[in-house]
C-alpha cells in the first residue's frame, strides 16, 4: 500500500510512501485539475491519474519509454467513471456506473487497446488486489454483488450472490454500503465480509460479521457468523488469517478465528470472539483520537487528522494469558505465522509451578503439536516419493511442502521444552516421568518415529531417581525401541543395575544388525563359550579372530575354558585348512606356548592324515 | 547334610495326597532361657500336639541348626531328610526361624500277601518346598510386617496373636499335594501387549494417580497377568501371587459365575461402567458402607511403607492403588474412585481385549504344540507355562506326567548349582524327552513327545525361540 501525497496537483511534487520502503519515491507533474484518485501499476511501471469523470490520465515510469501524459476515456456514453484499478503491471480496469472496462496499456504507444467490457449497473465497487477479484454492488437496494475475476489477460464473470439484509428495507435505495463490505483472503480462500448492524426488529444481540466464501468456480455461499455482541460503529481487519473487528464506542477490538470450533447449525457456523476485547496498541506514536481512523484491506490503519499510516499485527504473547483453555489456546496459536516461540513458551509453563497443567491438558497440547507434525512429515514423505519416482515433471503443481512454525518437532520440544523441565527437578519425579511418557505416547500415536534422545532423557530420569525396575518394564514392553545407542547406554548401566546386561543384550539380538557388539559384550566379561556358540549360532565361526577368543579365555583364568577355546579352534583349523596348528597370521604362537606349558605338548591336537 | 539336592532317579509315582504338612513351627531364639521352654515356641501347627513334644520337636530343629552353623556359619541347614518326613528350616529375620515337616510319600507294597509302606525318601524336591516355606513368610510379611515389627509393636503377645491369625487360615490353602517348579520361580505371569496399548495403560496409570493424588503406587493387571508394577519387584512378586490365588478366584467375574451382570443403575448423569471393588465396600450406594482394606507393608528392609491396597476391577482389567495407611479412605474417596476410575478403566479393557484379539489373529492361531514348556526368567520373574492348566480357581495343575515334573525339578536343581549356562536332555519313559536349558538369566524345560525322534533332532533347536514365539513378540 502507496499513500500519495499530492501537493498543488502535482505541479510542486508528488511524493509516494509504502511501509516498507526506505526511499520514498518523489517526483513532479502538470497540475491539470483535482486529483481524484492516483495509482501505480505494479512494479511502478504507470501512473495512472483520475482528474475528470469521464478519463484517466497515464503517465509512463518505465525508463527510455516516452515521457508524455496520454489519456483514456471510458467508453460507455454518458458513463461516470468511480475508479479504476490495476490487476497486473499494464492492464486496467475502469469502474463505472454503468460497467466495467478492462483495458491493456501500451506504453510505448501511449495507448489503450480495449480487451473486453461489461455493461451493468453500479452503485459502488471494491478491489482486493491479492485475489484480482473486483466486487460491484448493483440493484436499486445495492445488495446484489457481482464479482469478477482478472487474470492476464481476461476477465471472467463470478456468479453473482445476494447479501441479506437485517430487515426489509422500507424505501427503495440504496440499503448495503461499501462501508459495511470488505474482501480479504482468509485461510487462503477469499470471502466476502458483511458488517451487519443491529437492527431493533429482529432478536439479535448486537451486530455480526457475516462470512461469505467466494470460490473460483461455483456459487458463493454463507459460512461463517461472527457474533460481535455489541452494537455501534465499527472497522474491521484481517491479519494473520484472523478477523479483527475495532468497535469505535469502547476503543477496543475482538478477534476471531474461522478456524476453531463454532456452533454449526447446518449451514453456517457461529463464532464468539476467541480473547476478551482489548484495545490495540499503536506502535511508538501516543493516538489522540481514532474518528479519523480510515481502515483498509487487509491490515491497514490510516489516521487522517494525525497522518499516520500503520499495519495491524498479532502480539501472540498477551494472548497465552487470555485463553485459559490450554487446548484451544494451542488450537489458536499453531494456526498463526509466528508461533513457534510462544508455543514452546507455552509448553514450559503448563509443566512448571505455579501454573502446572494436569496430565490429561498436557496429553491434549502434546496431540495437538504431534498431529500439526505428522500432517507435515506425511507430506514431505509423500513429496519425496513423487520426486524419487521421477514423477515430479509430470505434476507441475507439486510443491515441497512448506514447513511452518506450527511444526514443532521432537528437538524443539527437546531443547526448549523437556530437556529444561527436567533438569530442574522442581517438580516430582513421577510427574516428570508422567510427562516423558506422555509425550512419547502422543508420538507413538501419531506414528512418529521416537529419537534417540527422548528415550535417553527418560533412562536418565529413571536412573537418578533409582526406578530401574520402571526402567525394566518399559524395555520389557519396548517402550523404548531398540537401537544400538540405547543398547550401549543400557550396557554403561550395568554396575548399578545387573539385569541392564541381559537387557542389552537381548536388544543387541534383536537388533541382528549388532553381531560384533554381542561378541564383544560377551568377551568382555569373560563369557567367552557364550560368545563362541553366539557366533556359531549366526554361523560367524569360521572368520572369527582365534586370537580374541584365545586372550579372552586367557584372562579369565580357568584353565579348562581354555583348552576348550583352544581345542574348538584347532578342530577349526583342521577343517579349514587340513592342518590344526595355528598360521602366523593369526598371532597365536603366545597362546600355543601357553597351552603346552599348561596341558603339554602331546595335547596339541595331532593332523588328521587321509 | 548341609544343602540336600535331589538327584536324578526314576522311581515309582506314588499319590501325592500322602505329601502333607503336618507340622509348622516358628520360634525365636534368643528368647532362649536355660534349657528349652514352650516361651520360646511362637506358632505351632497342629495346635493340639501335646506340649512337650512341641519342645522336643522345636529344640531338636534348634539343635540341628546350632550344629550345622559350626560348619558353616553363614549357611545353616536349609533341610533335614528323615527316613519319614523332610524338615525344612528357614530364617527370615535374625533369629526368627520357621520350620516345615513334609511327610515323605508312601508306596504300599505286597510282602507274603500282607500290605507294607515304604517311604519315598528322595521323592520330594528340597527347593520346592524350602521356596514354600519362603513364600510363607513373604506372604505373612506383606500383611503383618516384619516379625521384629510386630515385637515392637507389642511384644511376644502381639507377635503371636498375628502368627495365629494369619496362618490359621493361610495354611489351609496351601496346596502342598500340587506344589512344583513354578513354586520354586515364583514368578509373574506377564500379559504380552503392543506398544501403544501399553502406553495408554501408562498414560491412563498416570492421570489416575494425579486425580487421587493421595495414591502412592499403582499395579495394573489383565487376565490375571501384570502388565504394570509401581512397586519393587519383590513385592510385586508377593502381591501378585496373592491376587492371583486368593483375591482373584474369590471374586470370579459374576457373568462366569452365572450372577446377573454388574452393570448398575446408575444415578442420572453417570457414565456406564463395569467398575467395582474387589477390596473395600460393596456397595457404594450404602451411605453405612465399611470403607476397610486390606493393609499391606512394603520395602520393609527399607522405607518400611503401609499401604491400603484397593483393588478395583471392570471386566479382565484389574488395578491396584495402594494409599498410605495414615490416610483412611473415606466413602467419599471410594465414589470419586469409581466415578473416575471405572468409565475409564472401563473402556481401557475393551480397547486391550480388541488389540489382544488382533495380535492373536496375526500370530496366527495356537496350534496344538508338539511340546509342553515352562520359561523363567530370573531377572524380571517373567513365568510362562504350558504345562499347567488351572483346575480350579486357585490351583493350576500340571498337566503332565509327575515323573516327568519330578525331572523338572531335578534338572532345576542342577542349574542352581553353578553359574555358568548349560544344557541338559533327559529321555524319559516312553517317547518322552526333556530338554532343560539355562542361558544367562533364563531357564526353560521343555517336555517333548515325539515318536522315534532322536538326540540330535532335539538337540539342533533353539528353544528359546519357543517362549518367545508365542502370542506376540515381546520377550519376558
Amino acid at each position: 500500500p502507496d499513500v500519495f501525497a499530492v501537493r498543488s496537483g502535482g505541479a510542486t511534487g508528488v511524493v509516494v510512501k509504502g511501509l516498507e520502503d526506505r526511499n520514498p519515491i518523489s517526483f513532479r507533474m502538470e497540475d491539470k485539475g483535482e486529483v481524484k484518485c492516483i495509482k501505480f501499476s505494479l512494479g511502478n511501471k504507470i501512473l495512472a491519474v483520475q482528474r475528470t469523470l469521464k478519463s484517466v490520465d497515464f503517465l509512463n515510469f518505465i525508463p527510455d519509454s516516452p515521457q508524455l501524459e496520454y489519456t483514456q476515456e471510458c467508453k460507455t456514453k454518458n458513463a461516470n467513471i468511480l475508479g479504476f484499478c490495476w490487476t497486473s503491471s499494464t492492464e486496467i480496469v475502469f469502474i463505472t456506473d454503468q460497467g466495467i472496462e478492462f483495458y491493456q496499456v501500451l506504453p510505448e504507444k501511449r495507448s489503450l487497446k480495449l480487451l473486453k467490457n461489461q455493461s451493468i449497473n453500479v452503485n459502488w465497487y471494491m478491489y482486493c488486489p491479492e485475489s484480482s477479484v473486483i466486487l460491484l454492488s448493483t440493484t436499486v437496494l445495492g445488495n446484489v454483488l457481482q464479482p469478477f475475476y482478472f487474470k492476464s489477460g481476461t476477465m471472467s464473470k463470478l456468479s453473482k450472490f445476494e447479501i441479506e439484509l437485517p430487515a426489509a428495507p422500507k424505501s427503495s435505495k440504496l440499503s448495503l454500503s461499501e462501508r459495511d463490505i470488505a474482501m480479504a483472503t482468509i485461510y487462503g480462500q477469499l470471502y466476502v465480509l458483511y458488517l451487519r448492524h443491529h437492527s431493533r426488529t429482529s432478536n439479535s444481540t448486537g451486530a455480526e460479521v457475516v462470512l461469505y466464501q467466494l470460490p473460483r468456480e461455483g456459487s458463493c455461499k454463507k459460512t461463517h457468523i461472527l457474533k460481535l455482541n455489541r452494537t455501534g460503529k465499527f472497522a474491521l481487519n484481517v491479519v494473520d488469517n484472523l478477523v479483527v473487528v475495532h468497535h469505535q464506542d469502547t476503543e477496543t477490538s475482538v478477534i476471531f478465528d474461522i478456524k476453531l470450533k463454532g456452533e454449526f447449525d447446518g449451514s453456517t457456523t457461529i463464532h464468539q470472539f476467541v480473547l476478551p476485547p482489548r484495545s490495540i496498541q499503536p506502535y511508538q506514536i501516543p493516538v489522540a483520537d481514532s474518528s479519523s481512523w480510515i481502515v483498509f484491506q487487509p491490515d491497514i490503519i490510516i489516521s487522517a487528522s494525525e497522518g499516520y499510516l500503520w499495519s495491524l499485527q498479532v502480539k501472540l504473547e498477551p494472548v497465552v494469558n487470555l485463553l485459559l483453555d490450554k487446548g484451544k489456546l494451542m488450537d489458536f496459536l499453531l494456526q498463526r505465522k509466528e508461533c513457534k516461540m510462544v508455543i514452546l513458551s507455552v509448553c514450559s509453563q503448563m509443566l512448571s509451578e505455579p501454573e502446572r497443567g494436569s496430565l490429561s491438558v498436557i496429553a491434549t497440547v502434546f496431540d495437538k503439536l504431534n498431529h500439526e507434525y505428522k500432517k507435515y512429515l506425511e507430506a514431505e514423505q509423500s513429496y519425496t516419493m513423487v520426486v524419487e519416482a521421477g514423477l515430479s515433471r509430470s505434476n507441475p503443481l507439486l510443491k515441497r511442502p512448506v514447513r511452518t512454525q506450527a511444526v514443532i518437532d521432537q528437538s524443539d520440544m527437546y531443547t526448549h521444552v523437556l530437556s529444561v523441565f527436567t533438569e530442574k527437578k522442581e517438580a516430582p519425579h513421577k510427574f516428570t516421568i508422567a510427562v516423558l511418557m506422555e509425550y512419547i505416547r502422543s508420538l507413538n500415536q501419531f506414528q512418529i518415529a521416537v529419537q534417540h534422545y527422548l528415550y535417553e532423557l527418560v533412562i536418565k530420569t529413571l536412573v537418578q531417581h533409582n526406578l530401574f525396575y520402571m526402567l525394566h518394564q518399559f524395555l520389557q514392553y519396548h517402550v523404548l525401541s531398540d537401537s544400538k545407542p540405547l543398547a550401549c547406554l543400557l550396557l554403561s548401566l550395568e554396575s548399578i543395575y545387573p539385569p541392564a546386561h541381559q537387557l542389552s543384550l537381548d536388544m543387541l539380538k534383536r537388533l541382528s544388525t549388532a553381531n560384533d557388539e554381542i561378541v564383544e559384550v560377551l568377551l568382555s566379561k569373560h563369557q567367552v563359550l557364550a560368545a563362541l556358540r553366539f557366533i556359531r549360532g549366526i554361523g560367524g565361526h569360521d572368520s572369527i579372530s582365534a586370537r580374541k577368543f584365545l586372550d579372552a579365555a586367557k584372562q579369565a583364568e580357568d584353565d579348562m575354558l581354555f583348552y576348550t577355546i583352544f581345542r574348538f579352534f584347532e578342530q577349526r583349523n583342521q577343517r579349514l585348512r587340513g592342518n590344526p596348528s595355528f598360521t602366523p597370521g593369526e598371532h597365536c604362537e603366545e597362546h600355543v606356548t601357553f597351552f603346552k606349558q599348561v596341558f603339554g605338548e602331546q595335547a596339541l591336537m595331532k593332523p588328521t592324515t587321509f | 547334610s548341609r544343602r540336600n539336592t535331589a538327584k536324578l532317579k526314576q522311581g515309582q509315582w506314588r499319590a501325592p495326597e500322602s505329601v502333607r504338612l503336618p507340622q509348622s513351627v516358628m520360634y525365636q531364639e534368643s528368647l532362649r532361657v536355660t534349657g528349652f521352654e514352650e516361651k520360646k515356641i511362637l506358632f505351632y501347627h497342629p495346635n493340639e500336639v501335646e506340649k512337650n513334644e512341641k519342645i522336643r520337636n522345636v529344640g531338636l530343629c534348634e539343635a540341628i541348626v546350632q550344629f550345622t552353623r559350626t560348619f558353616s556359619p553363614t549357611k545353616p541347614a536349609k533341610s533335614l531328610h528323615t527316613q519319614k518326613n523332610r524338615q525344612f528350616f528357614h530364617e527370615p529375620e535374625e533369629n526368627f526361624w520357621m520350620v516345615m515337616v513334609v511327610r515323605n510319600p508312601i508306596i504300599e507294597k505286597h510282602k507274603d500277601g500282607k500290605p507294607v509302606y515304604e517311604y519315598q525318601e528322595e521323592e520330594l524336591l528340597d527347593k520346592v518346598y524350602s521356596s514354600v516355606l519362603q513364600q510363607c513368610y513373604s506372604m505373612y510379611k506383606l500383611f503383618n510386617g516384619t516379625f521384629l515389627k510386630a515385637m515392637e509393636d507389642g511384644g511376644v503377645k502381639v507377635l503371636k496373636e498375628r502368627l495365629e491369625k494369619f496362618f490359621h487360615r493361610y495354611l489351609q490353602t496351601l496346596h502342598l499335594q500340587s506344589c512344583d517348579l513354578l513354586d520354586v520361580f515364583c514368578g509373574i505371569s506377564f500379559f504380552p501387549l503392543d506398544k501403544m496399548t501399553y502406553l495408554k495403560i501408562q498414560s491412563f496409570i498416570n492421570r489416575m494417580e494425579e486425580s487421587l493424588n493421595i495414591v502412592k503406587y499403582t499395579a495394573f493387571l489383565y487376565n490375571d497377568q501384570l502388565i504394570w508394577s509401581g512397586l519393587e519387584q519383590d513385592d510385586m512378586r508377593i502381591l501378585y501371587k496373592y491376587l492371583t490365588t486368593s483375591l482373584f478366584p474369590r471374586h470370579m467375574e459374576p457373568e462366569l459365575a452365572g450372577r446377573d451382570s454388574p452393570i448398575r443403575a446408575e444415578m442420572p448423569g453417570n457414565l456406564q461402567h463395569y467398575g467395582r471393588f474387589l477390596t473395600g465396600p460393596l456397595n457404594l450406594n450404602d451411605p453405612e458402607a465399611k470403607c476397610r482394606f486390606p493393609k499391606i507393608f512394603v520395602n520393609t528392609d527399607d522405607t518400611y511403607e503401609e499401604l491400603h491396597l484397593i483393588v478395583y476391577k471392570a471386566m479382565s482389567a484389574a488395578v491396584c492403588f495402594m494409599i498410605d495407611a495414615s490416610i483412611p479412605p473415606t466413602l467419599e474417596f471410594c465414589r470419586k474412585l469409581d466415578s473416575i476410575v471405572g468409565p475409564q478403566l472401563t473402556m481401557l479393557a475393551s480397547d486391550i481385549c480388541e488389540q489382544y484379539n488382533i495380535n492373536k489373529r496375526i500370530s496366527g492361531a495356537e496350534k496344538e504344540p508338539q511340546f509342553k514348556f515352562i520359561y523363567f526368567n530370573h531377572m524380571n520373574l517373567a513365568e510362562k507355562s504350558t504345562i499347567h492348566m488351572r483346575k480350579t480357581p486357585s490351583v493350576s495343575l500340571a498337566s503332565v506326567h509327575p515323573d516327568l515334573m519330578k525331572i523338572l525339578g531335578d534338572i532345576n536343581s542342577d542349574f542352581s548349582r553353578v553359574d555358568e549356562d548349560e544344557e541338559i536332555i533327559v529321555k524319559a519313559m516312553s517317547d518322552y524327552w526333556v530338554v532343560g536349558k539355562k542361558s544367562d538369566q533364563r531357564e526353560l524345560y521343555v517336555i517333548l513327545n515325539q515318536k522315534n525322534a532322536n538326540l540330535i533332532e532335539v538337540n539342533g533347536k533353539d528353544w528359546f525361540l519357543l517362549p518367545l514365539n508365542t502370542v506376540t513378540k515381546n520377550t519376558f
